[in-house]
């Protein structure tokens, strides 16, 4: 059998899992292993400026493609950078693997230089971590991690190794497994038949049925699947922050949004529902509001492949724990089998209904002719230039809003946003890790002046990998999001949410040798659009400045249930 | 009410600070908490009384059946079972006392398992009501150190936890 020293094992490893790009950052406890990716050319590594840029760039590589993203860092420091990104990947369920190097084994717990127990501190935001003790265990610890992180609700995997055990010197036989066998981890494969049976007779007696699908139809693979169902039935579907594009938007049963930013219509379908079918979503506090007042008349039916989410928020009265995919497959037979069809009266009162509340629509904004732009035309400028095709990022705040309500996403896996975490500084690197994914397709980070400056170093890493992402940072000169609440809720007292000195990052992004364009003016924000996306090998940012004063409607008024929600700065339901 | 959680899990570093990880980071609380290997080497048995109402327990095991080195749990207090929890505990002995500790032991069905001339080291096995009971008995001004193993469980009859 073929010998190899860990290192080596780590980067063989990696091409036998048929990893593409290896995000990371070098130091010293993982030197060895950088010399083992020197010497082959399979795995292409992407070096970044930060390590925290490594994992949002292996997420939206995920989150884009569905196959995990890896990233390599070293001991103390670059584990710890690596945190963030970790914990967003977490709160996401994204399918992520994390090499990080450690002291050499006989220096643990020495305070050694660059030393900190990383197993420890990712405790909380991984699926699972495993510490190297021996070279021979690296090739099934390997193929445990890459099995773990992707199988189920998939998530973040760690391996912590010590420098000792890469040692070129040491070397060890090498095969790598081609099957895991764990008998503490057997992911649920199949949904309960009976249950299944339950729900399609329970979606069948509804008279104000809603879909309420979330990101786990994106990494269920099952937008098809859920899309055929919806149609099936023609009930309404409504799609969570991270659920986008796994049900075409500009479909007519789309109503849109939901949650704490929804759409006017959505949160009130919700509300008066008297069923609800909940598909790889979680009923997050940004979903639901106040959960004692949750959509008072409705039997929830809820399917997640994670037994922990079903009943934690909100109790399921039918729950089915399965993958998305499967039991949306065996809803659909059942369904047919059935042969029975939904009271199309009363369907056709609810829409007649649900039609009614699309005419208030909380979808709206005023435009002062005179006055600046605002940052809603700015993600409707963005659409327009992409005709609805582009992969968007964004980071946190107003801008990722107004994107998640105003760009339409038809396809999923095109909307990549922190959604859990809110993690600012998001969307740059995961544009990148989209971009080296997809490299001929469009790809738009909307962002904001106060994210987009807590990763901008990427911007250097854009140059070296020749990555054209088009920021659209939409200028407002404050933490919008931060000072809308302060608006609302602390007497418009800004404290600390102003930016006093942005640099210009029109100059800013040329040194770093790309293409600058500063938009002040409503006539120039569809040129600028055309020039940014025509400019197709070179990464362009669009610095567009927008009204300070915008906030984001709907929102839901705290406390409250589904349908209280704030439609302006002044009107309230 | 008060919950009696036994799992089974791998014997391998880390795996314990993973299950008193989830209950901190989840603000669950751990009254007791006992483990050691079972007769199969690779696997460790422990566990834990919390207390929460039926949610909080439901959300509890399902979390801990997640933790990927977790391989089987059951709430023993879901059936009948046998709980039992170990104290090794220093009394004052001395004058009239030396007698009634003495008697308290027995009614108690412990053990005095070490003897000074002042001080009895006693032994008691039990639930742990029973174990409270016999530090009222004895009186808390009497007590100079307790030792308590936190509570162990089994199932009765012949229902098993084992893979």
């Amino acid at each position: 059998m073929e010998k190899l020293s860990g290192a080596e094992m780590i980067v063989r490893a990696l091409q036998d899992e048929g990893v593409e790009y290896l995000f990371g950052y070098p130091g010293g406890a993982v030197l060895h292993i950088y010399d083992a990716i020197f010497q082959q050319d399979k795995v292409h590594h992407i070096l970044v400026r930060h390590e925290q840029a490594a994992t949002h760039a292996a997420d939206g590589y995920a989150r884009a493609t569905g196959k995990p993203g890896v990233v390599l860092v070293t001991s103390g420091p670059g584990a710890t950078n690596a945190v963030t990104g970790i914990a967003t990947a977490y709160m996401d369920s994204i399918p992520m693997v994390v090499i990080s190097g450690q002291v050499r084994s006989d220096w643990i717990g020495d305070d050694a230089f660059q030393e900190t127990d990383m197993v420890g501190i990712s405790r909380p935001i991984v699926k699972h971590s495993f510490m190297v003790r021996d070279q021979s265990e690296i090739p099934e610890m390997m193929r445990k991690a890459f099995h773990i992180a992707t199988t189920g609700r998939p998530g973040p995997v760690l391996i912590d190794i010590p420098k000792d055990k890469t040692a070129p010197n040491v070397k060890v036989p090498y095969e790598y497994p081609k099957k895991v066998k764990m008998r503490s981890y057997t992911p649920v494969t199949r949904g309960h038949a009976g249950q299944i049976r339950k729900a399609v007779e329970e979606l069948l007696k509804a008279r104000r049925p809603v879909i309420y699908a979330g990101g786990g139809v994106i990494s269920g693979e099952a937008s098809d699947l859920l899309t055929t169902l919806a149609r099936k039935l023609g009930y309404p579907v409504t799609n969570t922050l991270m659920g986008l594009g796994c049900y075409p938007a500009t479909d007519k049963q789309f109503v849109g949004m939901l949650g704490m930013h929804g759409t006017y219509e959505a949160n009130m379908v919700m509300h008066n529902s008297d069923l609800i079918l909940a598909v790889g979503a979680r009923f997050d506090d940004r979903a639901t509001n106040d959960t004692s007042k949750y959509c008072p008349g409705a039997t929830i039916v809820h399917i997640d492949v994670d037994p922990a989410t079903i009943s934690k928020n909100v109790r399921a009265d039918v729950p089915i724990v399965g993958p998305v995919q499967q039991v949306l497959e065996d809803m659909i037979t059942m369904l047919d089998e059935h042969g029975g069809q939904p009271d199309q009266k009363a369907l056709a009162r609810w829409w007649e209904e649900i039609n009614g509340w699309r005419e208030v629509h909380g979808l709206r904004y005023e435009v002062n002719k005179d006055g600046p732009m605002k940052p809603q035309q700015v993600v409707q400028a963005l659409y327009k230039a992409t005709k609805g095709d582009a992969y968007v990022t964004s980071d946190v705040g107003q801008h990722q809003m107004f994107a998640a309500q105003y760009y339409h996403f038809d396809k999923p896996r095109r909307w990549i946003n922190s959604g859990g975490l809110g993690t600012m500084g998001f969307g740059l690197p995961a544009a990148m890790g989209v971009q080296l994914a997809f490299p001929d397709a469009m790809v738009a980070c909307v962002t904001g002046e106060g994210s987009i400056q807590m990763n901008i170093q990427e911007l250097s890493t854009c140059l070296q990998y020749n990555l054209p992402v088009k920021i659209v940072n939409i200028n407002n000169q404050a933490l919008g999001m931060v000072r809308q609440w302060q608006d609302m809720q602390y007497g418009g007292r800004h404290s600390h949410s102003y930016m006093d000195s942005l640099p210009d990052f029109v100059r800013l992004a040329e040194s770093y040798g790309h293409v600058g364009i500063r938009v002040d003016h409503i006539e120039d924000l569809d040129a600028a659009m055309e020039k940014a996306f025509s400019l197709k090998d070179r990464l362009v940012f669009l610095d567009v400045y927008v009204d300070p004063s915008e906030h984001v409607y709907p929102m839901h008024i705290a406390d409250g249930a589904m349908r209280d929600m704030w439609l302006s700065k002044t009107e309230r339901t | 009410m008060r919950r009696i959680i036994s799992i089974l899990m791998e014997n391998e570093p880390g795996a314990l600070s993973r299950v008193i990880g989830l209950f901190s980071q989840r603000g669950y609380n751990i009254e007791t908490l006992t483990v050691a290997p079972t007769e199969d080497q690779t696997l460790s048995r422990l566990t834990l009384t919390t207390i929460g109402d039926d949610r909080t327990i439901e959300r509890i095991t399902k979390h801990l059946n997640k933790l990927i080195e977790v391989v089987k749990l059951v709430d023993l207090t879901e059936g009948a079972h046998i709980e039992r929890e170990l104290m090794l505990i220093k009394v004052k002995a001395t004058g009239a006392q030396r007698a009634e500790v003495k008697r308290s032991v027995d009614i108690f069905r412990g053990q005095i398992v070490d003897v000074t001339s002042t001080v009895y080291t006693v032994q008691l096995a039990g639930a742990s009501d029973k174990l409270d009971a016999f530090i009222g008995a004895i009186g808390e001004t009497q007590v100079l150190e307790v030792v308590r193993s936190g509570v162990s469980g089994i199932a009765r009859g012949e229902k098993v936890l084992s893979i």
